[in-house]
């Protein structure tokens, strides 16, 4: 039983590091700011919550596990509303997605 | 464990180095303001390892959180951007920085090695207060206890200084209420970040009380706790509008109250001297001495968070209320 526990929480806290490793790969990789945000704060919520599993099965059912299921909850919720308020401003200041396409051309696109 | 230890230790200091390196060759003041935001983070995190946990909670809060948000306010009246100066020889500042760094260099050959026990800062009252502090104080922080009883003078003076930076703020900026800019500077509607930070605020300020009121049991205490309520006032602010914010907290009231911060930890010493003792003696607030102590602190801590909560307000107000002069 020990060691399923053991081998459940070093999975999620290795997915949990990969999903983190590859946002700060995605935001070096990306060119453009939308894309780099994107890479960035989709991989961090679900890296936050894996490795916040990890350590709650380490911890096993007590304080802190009650704790760490709360800072993954805050997280939850300012995580994204960061980015939300990061890009909005940058869209707001004036800052236009690259697009490979454009608009029109997608458009055209799904008619077709 | 010692390796880790040393491995995190390394790894710290040395994004502290980078960080600062950074903020020196860069030329955007936002990216700069960012970049110290980032290294008060990394130093709540040195403090951290070094079990300074009171330390951390005030840098994470006051470094990485308020000053962060200050800063953003002035660069909104000053630019983004740094001026270009005109070029001057560097061998002049190089070797002033040189001759000051190899001075204070040579100072530091004097000082007791690190985490040497027989250093004099181990010797002197730290002993005293390590052995005397459960009986005489009686609260679980020791910190909490040296901080607002044994060093009760320290703390006031801090808060005299938070309270002067305050007044200099204001006499030099002031608070402008625009009227009738609001007509057609009216920000647009951000309805996701509105509704959040709806939900968001009561916890933070539940989280300010919490800290407030457990700093004599666990890390916290006024200046944090004045600091994150500051936090939620700001949040406001910014998610709604200045308006909206001086409507909810008026600066004539917020002013009043700095100064009644200042009052009751000053008055406190006054009580305590009226009631036979000296000036910030606790011992004689109560019917015994450990009672006395207890209610000492509580008050004073409400007088540095009501006095910090404020302070950081009306400074942020005074810096807003100035106008974004970027696009």
């Amino acid at each position: 039983m020990n060691f399923i526990i053991d081998a459940l929480s070093w999975g999620c806290l290795l997915l949990g590091s990969f999903l983190g490793i590859s946002g700060a790969i995605g935001i070096f990789s990306f060119k453009e700011f939308y894309s780099r945000v994107q890479a960035a704060s989709v991989t961090d919520t679900l890296c936050v919550f894996f490795i916040m599993l990890g350590l709650i099965l380490q911890s096993g059912f007590n304080l802190v596990s009650v704790k760490l299921i709360i800072a993954v909850g805050l997280l939850w919720l300012t995580g994204p509303l960061a980015t939300h308020a990061l890009v909005r401003s940058a869209y707001l200041t004036g800052l236009k997605p690259k697009l490979s396409i454009t608009r029109k051309e997608s458009a055209k696109r799904g008619k077709s | 464990m010692s390796n880790i230890n040393l491995l995190i230790d390394v790894v710290l200091l040395t994004m502290l180095v980078l960080t600062t390196i950074a903020i020196v060759r860069l030329d955007s003041l936002f990216a700069i303001v960012m970049l110290t935001g980032v290294f008060s983070l990394l130093a709540a995190n040195i403090f951290v390892v070094l079990d300074a946990v009171d330390v951390a909670f005030t840098e994470a809060a006051v470094g990485a959180g308020i000053s962060t948000v200050l800063m953003l306010a002035t660069i909104g009246i000053t630019g983004y951007e740094q001026k270009r100066r005109r070029k001057i020889s560097w061998i002049a500042p190089l070797t002033v920085v040189m001759i000051t760094g190899a001075v204070l260099v040579y100072g530091t050959l004097d000082m007791p090695a690190f985490t040497d026990p027989t250093a004099p800062i181990h010797q002197h009252v730290a002993p005293r207060f390590i052995n005397e502090s459960p009986t005489e104080v009686g609260i679980p922080n020791m910190v909490t206890s040296v901080l607002a009883s044994y060093r009760g003078y320290d703390t006031m003076g801090e808060v005299i200084v938070v309270f002067a930076a305050l007044i200099g703020v204001l006499s030099l900026l002031g608070i402008r209420r625009n009227t009738e800019e609001y007509e057609y500077s009216e920000p647009p509607a951000r309805p996701v970040l509105q509704v959040m930070s709806k939900f968001l605020i009561p916890f933070i300020i539940l989280f300010a009380l919490y800290v407030q009121f457990h700093g004599d049991f666990g890390p916290g205490g006024g200046f944090q706790a004045g600091v994150i309520f500051a936090v939620a006032i700001i949040l406001y602010a910014l998610t709604f509008s200045q308006q909206d914010a001086m409507d909810l907290v008026p600066p004539k009231l917020l002013k009043i109250l700095a100064s009644l911060g200042v009052l009751i930890y000053g008055g406190t010493g006054v009580v305590s001297m009226l009631k036979g003792g000296n000036f910030l003696d606790y011992n004689v607030l109560a019917h015994d001495p450990i009672h006395g102590q207890h209610y000492g602190i509580l008050v004073i801590e409400f007088g540095v968070g009501l006095t910090v909560a404020c302070v950081m307000m009306l400074i942020f107000f005074a810096f807003i209320s100035r106008g974004d002069k970027n696009p």
